[in-house]
Order: C-alpha cells, then structure tokens, then sequence
C-alpha cells in the first residue's frame, strides 16, 4: 500500500488504515483478500487484475461510502458480493454468511449500476415479481410494493410499462425492489446515478431513513459531497486497490488549514493594510490567514469600519483527498511504464 | 421449485406480451388457404395434404421460436443486465435456467396446442366427420413438442457461452446434424478407414436424433404410430434434456456477468 503526505499534513498510510478497520465487534460486511483477475487476448492467456487483495469490514448500522474513479473497482467488489462475478481469490461474508450461500440474499437488497427491468412489464409488477422470490404472501407483497412505489415517487406511474421510464424511473424501481423485503443490508451501486437534484435528495432521504431504522448501507459513488452528507466512513478505491478506510473527517484530516474572512470596506474609505493579501470580487474583499492572525486582522477590519461577512475555517475536502489518491496512483503507473521501457 | 415456477411464469407472461403468439395467425392463414385450395384440387388426398402441411408448419414456426427465443432467454438478459437485480436474489442460477426453459417450454406447449386445433379444424373442413385415425395427428403433434423441447435446451447450453449469433448457428447446425444422426449411424462407406467410422458411429450416438421424433408421414396416410414408439421418444428426450440443461447449468452457474 502507498503512504501518502496529503495536503492537511497527515500521513495516511493505506494499510494501515485497513489493518484498523479489521477485528471490529460486529461488522455486518467482511472482505478478505478479495481479488479479481479478468482473461483477455486471443487465447485467454492475459490477465487483467481489477482488484486487488481488497480487506473491508463494514459494520452493522453504518452508512459506507466506497469512492473511486471510474474503473476503479467499485463495481467489481460489488458485483463479486452480489455473486454476479466470481473472485479469483479471497473471500466475504454478509451478516455471517458466506457470499457463495444462495440464503444470504433473503436479508440484503442490491442496486445494480444503471439498472435494467423488464421492460415489458410496469412497476407494480417488476416489483410483485422480485418480492415472489422472498416468500411473501399476496397481501403483503400487494401493500409492500404499494408502500415502496410511494416511498420512490413512482405511485403516479405504477401502471405503466417499464419500457417508457427514464433512467431516473427506473433508478427509482431498482431503488425500490432493493429495500422491498426490508433487507438488513443494502448494497447500492451508484445509487445517485441518472437522478436529479430532486430525485437525488430523495435518494439521500433514504439512505439517511434506512440508518434510522438500524440498517447497514454499502454504496459506491464518485459524487464525494454526497458521501460526506451521508457516510460513517468511507473506503477509497484506487487501480483495484484500497486506498484509505476512516471517517471523511479523518481521511481529510480535522487540521484546519487555516482561515478565510470575507469582508467589504466601510463608508469612510478607509484601507485596511490586509487588503494587499485580498482578492476583490466586485464589492467583496475575501483574505486567507494563519489561525493565530486571525483576532488582529479582525481588530484591524474592525479599526477602518469594514464589515465582515464571514469568516470561515479552511479544511480539506474529501475531493481534494480523492483527488490526490488519483494523482499518485497515476504518477506510480506512468512510473512503472517506464520502468518496463 | 417454487423460484423455478416464478421465473417460468414470467416467462411465459414475456412471450405473450412480446407478441410470440402472433405467429398463430400466421399459422391459422396458411391452414384457411389451404383448406380452400386442398378441397378443390385434390382427389382424395386432401387429408394427407392438409396433415402434411399443417405438421410442417407446426414443426418449422416452432422451431424458428425455439432457436430465436431460447438463444434469448439468457443472452437477453445478460445484455440487458435484467439479469443482475434477479440473481442478487435469493435464487440459484440453475433454478433461473431451468425456470426460463420451462417458461419457453409453456409458451411452445401452448403455441403448439392452438396449432393442432388448427389443424383439426382444417382437416374438419376439407372432410368430416374426422376419422378415429386422425387422432394420430395429435401424436405427431406431441413428438414435435417433444422435439423443440430438445432444441430450447440445446440452444439454451449454447447461449451460455458463446454469442446469441453463435448459439443460433451451433443450435441450427446440430438441428440438421441431428436429422441426419440415424442415417450416418448407418453409413457404408468402403473406402473410410474403420477408426473414422467408429469415430462417426460415436458422433451419431452423441447427436440428438431428432429423427426419433418424426411420424409425419405415418400419420399424414393414417398409419398407426406404436405406443412403444412414443414412450421410447419421450424417454429418449427427457434424458437427452436433462443431459444438455445439467451441462447448461453448470457452465452458467460460473459465468462471469460483465
């Protein structure tokens, strides 16, 4: 695993990071040493590695958010717990149960990544048709899907075929036949995807509701503010491999990195000796200080009748982290293509 | 076998959205122009034509929907990725498998069963009352069915592991090879070296002989079909079809879904 100096000035070592992430009370997801390996080339003979050696845990009630580029093996980690593709190596468990046990998915719902239906049949229906898989009686299936098409926005469209949905629609039935059967872990694969602004609060709203109700949620994206509205912790997956696990404050760093203070000059006139340091947006001065100068400049501010906005403490964004993760990890690849060269 | 029931109903419930059943009308066209042409050219023969045509229609639609649909039954979804949100239940792979073919299997029977009314309301037009021997086309008709079950599995096992277009040539290829099977069981040739003939004696066996499956000509001269006949057909498919869909499932219950 890379060690990596990032900008608030903590090193962050990544397996160090996973080594604490193991051994907790109650974890709800398990991954060990999971790795996958595609074959390509004319005979089969090349392999691709996706994923490599990914150790996870996630525990029971948290929201997880698991970040990465595009391509980065989110997806592939999902779809091996989801048993749609097989590791190479490695293993995982969900509630205990091993991924290879069919048993497991009566207690989990999944999302996959821009999910499909079919399309020939209407909400109502796609959703009558995946609760029949969990054993539920008529009745409960009929006031289930009903409860679940309003949960998503969908009561109004219930009746009418799949196949004239938007991507977002059909973000919301896969959203709903997830948490159908009331799974005590939900896996979501870029839930946020093909969603509106409107569509995505929602999203978010129930996300947020199913850790009330004490539900563990495992959800990939690479929307970063989302995963810092919603997460206990994130994983950050880089080139198949696992970058950093915490709490976005602790991946981030709680450091401040300083303070910014936003201000406009007074009626006098009267410059302030910190308006050298300020950057002007139309009436608006706004400045960037050490926190130990902030009480001085304030009294200065204060002293030639400016008024002050805001003032506000600099830290370091989970984009700026994620960012700097996939600067290395590309500095590392270009530094091994020429290494081979 | 519940989830086997589930997916097979849908199944079924696709088919008959997508309009798989149109072809019926197609079908009940052929056998109203033949009906009207059969009774005025024909001396005697009408019968037997009508028998004809309408087993070879039977056979050749369901074939067509056989091949095109059993290809699709897996190769669609996998495309579609309808598959994924469905396997993440509490679902084997080999019940999704045995549930679609079972569903496809529904829809022929049901195909099949409305062209044989067809059939016998043809046969009823050209001459009636029907004769106790034409319940022999009923026969026919169960051997046919018989046959595209084979087929569904054949092209089920090849759609889960190569291309819709692959699996459609593989299917239709081995279709004819299949027809064929008793006649190379029984080849002559002199000039073979004897390994090459124990090798196409052992291809022949390997090859589903779909000619097991074809009294159309018993039937269309009122010739009686032998009950030990049937019952050797239907063994003979049955364990044929449980061979192919246990390799199917296999191969599909390691499949890699991208």
């Amino acid at each position: 695993m890379c060690v990596l100096e990032h900008s608030a000035g903590v090193r962050v070592d990544g397996g160090g990071w996973v080594l604490k992430n193991r051994g907790m009370a109650n974890p709800a997801i398990e991954i060990e040493e999971l790795t996958k390996e595609y074959p390509y080339g004319f005979l089969h003979l090349k392999k691709r590695l996706t994923l490599e050696g990914l150790t996870l845990q996630v525990e029971n009630g948290e929201v997880f958010g698991f970040l990465g580029p595009n391509g980065a093996g989110k997806s592939t980690t999902i779809k091996c717990l989801m048993r749609l593709i097989f590791p190479t190596k490695g293993t995982a468990r969900i509630l205990g149960k091993s991924i290879e046990d069919v048993s497991m998915h009566q207690t989990i719902g999944y999302l996959p990544e821009q999910p499909y239906f079919y399309d020939y049949l209407t909400a109502a229906e796609v959703l009558d048709y995946f609760a029949r898989f969990h054993g539920l009686t008529a009745i409960d299936r009929k006031q289930r899907v009903q409860k679940m098409l309003k949960k998503v926005g969908l009561d109004s469209a219930k009746k009418i075929q799949l196949r004239k949905y938007s991507k977002g629609m059909l973000q919301r039935v896969g959203l709903a036949q997830a948490i159908l059967h009331d799974p005590q872990v939900v896996v979501l694969d870029e839930p946020m995807s093909g969603l509106d602004p409107l569509g995505r609060r929602e999203v978010r709203d129930i996300i947020l509701e199913l850790k009330r109700e004490g539900r563990t949620v495992l959800f990939s994206t690479h929307i970063l503010s989302d995963a810092e509205m919603l997460c206990d912790r994130v994983g950050v997956i880089v080139g198949g491999k696992l970058r950093g696990v915490g709490a976005p404050g602790e991946l981030v760093g709680i450091e401040s990195q300083g303070i910014e203070i936003l201000f406009e000059l007074g009626t006098r006139g009267e410059r302030p000796a910190l308006l050298a340091r300020a950057t002007q947006t139309g009436e608006r001065y706004r400045v960037q200080l050490k926190e130990q100068e902030l009480y001085p400049a304030l009294d200065e501010l204060k002293f030639a009748g400016a008024r002050i906005l805001s003032v506000t403490q600099i830290k370091a964004t989970l984009e700026e982290f994620f960012m700097e993760l996939v600067e290395v990890d590309r500095a590392q690849a270009s530094a091994v293509e020429v290494h081979g060269k | 076998m519940k989830n086997v029931l589930i997916v097979a109903t849908n199944t079924f419930r696709e088919a008959v959205r997508d309009r798989v059943l149109y072809n019926l009308v197609f079908f009940a066209l052929l056998m109203m122009v033949a009906a009207i042409l059969v009774g005025q050219i024909s001396i005697d023969i009408e019968k037997s034509v009508i028998i004809s045509l309408g087993l070879t229609a039977i056979s050749v639609i369901g074939l067509f929907i056989a091949v095109f649909i059993g290809v699709g039954l897996v190769s669609k979804e996998m495309d579609k990725r309808t598959l994924y949100a469905l396997l993440a239940k509490p679902l084997e792979r080999w019940e999704f498998l045995l549930g679609k073919y079972c569903g496809l299997l529904m829809t022929l029977s049901v195909n099949t069963a409305a062209m044989a009314l067809g059939l016998y309301a043809a046969l009823w037009t050209v001459k009636h009352p029907l004769a106790g021997a034409d319940a022999y086309v009923l026969v026919a008709v169960y051997l046919i069915l018989l046959k595209l079950a084979l087929i569904v599995a054949l092209a089920m096992l090849f759609s889960c592991f190569t291309t819709p277009f692959l699996a459609i040539l593989f299917t239709a290829g081995i279709y004819v090879a299949g027809v064929f099977a008793a006649d190379l069981r029984q080849l002559k040739v002199v000039k073979l070296e004897a390994a090459t003939v124990k090798m196409l004696r052992v291809i022949s066996y390997v090859l589903p002989n779909f000619e097991n499956f074809n009294v159309m000509g018993a039937v269309a001269h009122g010739r009686p079909v032998p009950g030990l006949l049937v019952w050797n057909a239907t063994l003979y498919a049955i364990l044929y079809g449980a061979i192919v869909l246990a390799i199917a499932s296999a191969v599909f219950s390691r499949r890699n879904l991208k």
